[in-house]
């Protein structure tokens, strides 16, 4: 997943730090070093880096650190703290107009993936009550109004198109009438891939922004743009004085640099992330998660929310008091095991917890073929076995293992977990309930 | 020929803001500094990573000029411009022929939206300038409209298009298109495919699935790989050239939309470093705006 590998950077750059006591004057400038190094590779504009750098160590050389107890911590919480600001501050959302409708204009380099995400904003609205309208105003590129026609069938979101005009502005006016004759308070205009110095079809825009009342003007930037996303940026946000930015394809393992650039030329918050080529793919974004994730301390948030939605309620109140009860049983492991599957590949949900980096999840995979293997095994055995394991001797043992296509060593090491989680469980389940366990700051 | 004659000037056209805005800082930098000195250095060496070529493939060609400029005795600006480029060129490898033989089949691949499917259209213009029968293959039978958006450019370009419906196998496709090229006697196939990020497993297993077919039913002919790079695109090209490496055996890269400002320096990381080198460059979103890649023209373009 994106910035994976600038977390392990900084990681490693803060390891360096937290090896002394106190750190001097020259372990900042060494750790920032580190930091400039890793937002290079990871495609933060030269520009960018060099003010961003300075900037935290002219934070980081005052007293403040100097004096600190544990001046890891406290570099940690400043890069942290500036790169969420430099990201933007809060999680931004769309505008919307107090008169209907909303116009939202989607604006971008060619291929950075506009039409999907027309498409996935207007799916999104839709979950949200709105009546989106998603107009065709790309007139050039092959077979373009066709592919958001497809994709908006697919959500069942209108497409409003023009066959025979080549015109998006006259396309847009129209556009607006349709969607006040038939009740959609959002409309979403489409337009074609352009280059920011390509004046002829910069001027498109402008003249789009003159004749409809647009709401929020969205720059599409791919996550895997380099250097250039800053004057691309600076242009689209100066010729057409944006509303906000959406960043696609992130579920690539670019490290995404282009956030950090973008922001801080244009000054515009980042509203959505695509993380996917399905048309549910889009995310609010948020800059805090992301600068923690930069920083390794994991995107603990995501995994909760996402646990949240995948844990079904009810059972989980169903398991925890068969773990008071301590009947926790082979059946509620599997269920578990089932549960956790539906997280996700296993590297995306290990990838989200802090202090784990890519090359540990190598085995990952490996892991997931075990997980595949547990479910075999206890499908193998009887209702009965599974409610009281107790029973499970050599003969059954032999039969689980032949009829799961796995060893008995297999069975053994699985039974062995097993124990362990019932331990596990009861130490949990004697917990004060309430009193959750504080979160240890992983770098202390 | 008007065609050579032709293909400089696109290059030229296509990279004068590139150039400009380059050129433009070298330019600052030799004339700010009379003498060679290691703030010179220093400041090419940011040239090069706001190019993309990347940190450290930046700071080996700073390294050589470093050393080249101690062997040769460089004392002023300019000769140690010419330095650079001509260290450049020499990673990018000698001016070559994108010869193709009768039958010749290239494999289009690529993540999302770099332009593969506008490179074909461009690229079976190409060959049909040269008298050449081309047959095109719809194999991005996952993206929306993609089957008729080859369609335009096979009616454009005058090639013949096989195609299934939208979400057959692709694999199926490429096939369909190999018997059909084998029965017309096509000179040349291209098969397009669905833009895929190259750390999807699955997508990467069908690529290669593609791939195998095309060298079972096709082993007569020559086989060409190409990769096709947006010149926007930073070091995760890099990881794309590598990940596409192991699902197919990449000959080439086309560097596409070098008609912005973006460099593109990135081909110069993935030639030193995995041997590819590019093939073809895109300067436009016109049928014309394809073409063959010179070493001497990109190098003397970037600098000029
Ligand atoms: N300016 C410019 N635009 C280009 C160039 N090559 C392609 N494009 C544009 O980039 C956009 C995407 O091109 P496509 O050919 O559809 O890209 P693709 O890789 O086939 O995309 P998918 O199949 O969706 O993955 C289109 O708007 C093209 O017109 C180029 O060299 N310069
Ligand atoms: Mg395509």
């Amino acid at each position: 997943m994106a910035f994976d590998s600038l977390t392990e950077k900084l990681q490693s750059a803060f390891k360096k730090l937290r090896g002394k006591g106190k750190i001097t004057e020259a372990d900042i400038r060494e750790g920032m070093r580190e930091i400039k190094l890793a937002l290079l590779e990871a495609d933060v504009n030269f520009k960018v880096v060099k003010d961003f750098v300075a900037k935290v160590t002219e934070r980081a050389v005052g007293a403040e650190v100097l004096e600190s107890l544990t001046p890891g911590q406290q570099i940690v919480k400043i890069v942290h703290e500036e790169l969420t600001a430099l990201m933007g501050g809060s999680n931004a959302k769309i505008n919307i107009s107090p008169k209907p409708p909303t116009v939202i204009m989607m604006t971008g380099l060619q291929g950075a993936g506009k039409t999907t995400t027309a498409a996935k904003l207007g799916g999104l609205m839709k979950k949200q009550g709105k009546r989106p309208l998603l107009v065709a105003c790309d007139v050039y590129r092959p077979a373009a109004a066709l592919q958001l026609e497809v994709v908006g069938g697919k959500l069942g979101v209108p497409v409003f198109k023009i066959a025979d005009s080549k015109s998006p502005v006259d396309i847009s006016v129209a556009a607006i009438a349709h969607a006040q004759k038939n009740g959609n308070d959002l409309v979403i205009i489409d337009t074609a891939g352009r280059l920011h110095i390509d004046e002829a079809l910069m001027a498109e825009l402008i003249a789009i922004k003159s004749s409809v009342p647009v709401t929020e003007t969205l720059l599409v930037v791919d996550a895997m743009t380099g250097q250039d996303a800053v004057s691309v940026a600076k242009s689209f946000n100066e010729q057409l004085a944006l509303d906000g930015v959406i960043l696609t394809k992130l579920d690539g393992d670019a490290r995404g640099g282009a956030a950090l650039s973008v922001r801080a030329v244009t000054e515009k918050p980042i509203k959505f992330i695509g993380t996917g080529e399905k048309l549910e793919d889009l995310e609010p974004f948020h800059p805090e998660r992301m600068a923690r994730r930069i920083l390794g301390m994991g995107d603990m948030l995501t995994l909760i929310e996402k646990a949240e939605q995948t844990f079904d309620m009810k059972k989980a109140e169903e398991l925890e008091s068969k773990l008071r009860k301590q009947q926790f049983d082979l059946n509620d492991f599997l269920e578990q095991f089932e549960q956790m599957k539906n997280l996700g590949p296993l590297e995306n949900v290990l990838g989200m917890l802090p202090g784990v980096n890519k090359k540990a999840l190598a085995g990952a995979q490996l892991d997931e073929k075990k997980m595949g293997r547990v479910g075999a095994i206890i499908k193998s055995m009887t209702p009965k076995e599974r409610r009281n394991p107790d029973i499970i001797n050599s003969s059954r043992k032999r039969r689980i293992a032949a009829g799961s296509g796995t060893q008995v060593q297999d069975v053994n090491a699985l039974l062995k977990q097993f124990e362990q989680m019932k331990v596990m469980f009861k130490q949990f389940g004697n917990m004060k309930k309430g009193g959750k366990g504080k979160m240890r700051f992983p770098f202390a | 020929m008007v065609l050579i004659m032709g293909i400089f000037d696109k290059i030229k056209s296509g990279l004068t803001k590139t150039r400009e805005q380059l050129s433009a800082r070298t330019m600052d930098v030799i004339s700010l500094f009379s003498k060679v000195d290691e703030a010179l250095f220093e400041e090419l060496e940011e040239v090069l990573i706001m190019s993309d070529v990347g940190f450290e493939t930046s700071g080996e060609i700073i390294e050589r000029l470093r050393q080249k400029a101690r062997e040769e005795r460089i004392q002023d600006g300019e000769a140690l411009k010419k330095a650079l480029q001509s260290i450049i060129a020499d990673i990018m490898g000698a001016d070559e022929d994108f010869a193709v033989g009768t039958p010749t089949v290239i494999l289009v691949i690529g993540v999302n939206g770099v332009g593969k499917t506008t490179s074909i259209g461009k690229l079976a213009g190409y060959f049909k300038s040269q008298g050449k029968k081309v047959v095109l293959a719809a194999a991005d039978t996952f993206r929306a409209a993609a089957i008729d958006q080859l369609e335009i450019w096979a009616d454009r370009t005058g090639a013949d298009i096989i195609k299934q419906q939208e979400g057959s196998d692709p694999a199926s496709v490429v096939y369909d298109a190999v018997s059909a090229a084998k029965a017309r006697r096509a000179d040349v196939l291209i098969c397009d495919t669905a833009g895929r990020l190259h750390n999807k497993k699955n997508l990467m297993d069908e690529l290669a699935k593609i791939n195998k077919i095309i060298d079972r039913e096709f082993p007569q002919a020559q086989k060409e790989v190409l990769l096709v790079l947006d010149a926007t695109t930073g070091q995760n090209a890099l990881s794309q050239a590598k990940s596409f490496k192991e699902a197919a055996d990449i000959t080439g890269i086309v560097l596409t939309k070098l008609d912005g400002t973006a460099k593109g320096g990135i081909v110069i990381a993935i030639k030193q470093e995995q041997d590819i080198p590019v093939r073809f460059v895109g300067v436009g979103e016109k049928a014309d705006d394809l073409q063959p890649f010179s070493p001497e023209d990109y190098v003397r373009a970037l600098f000029e």
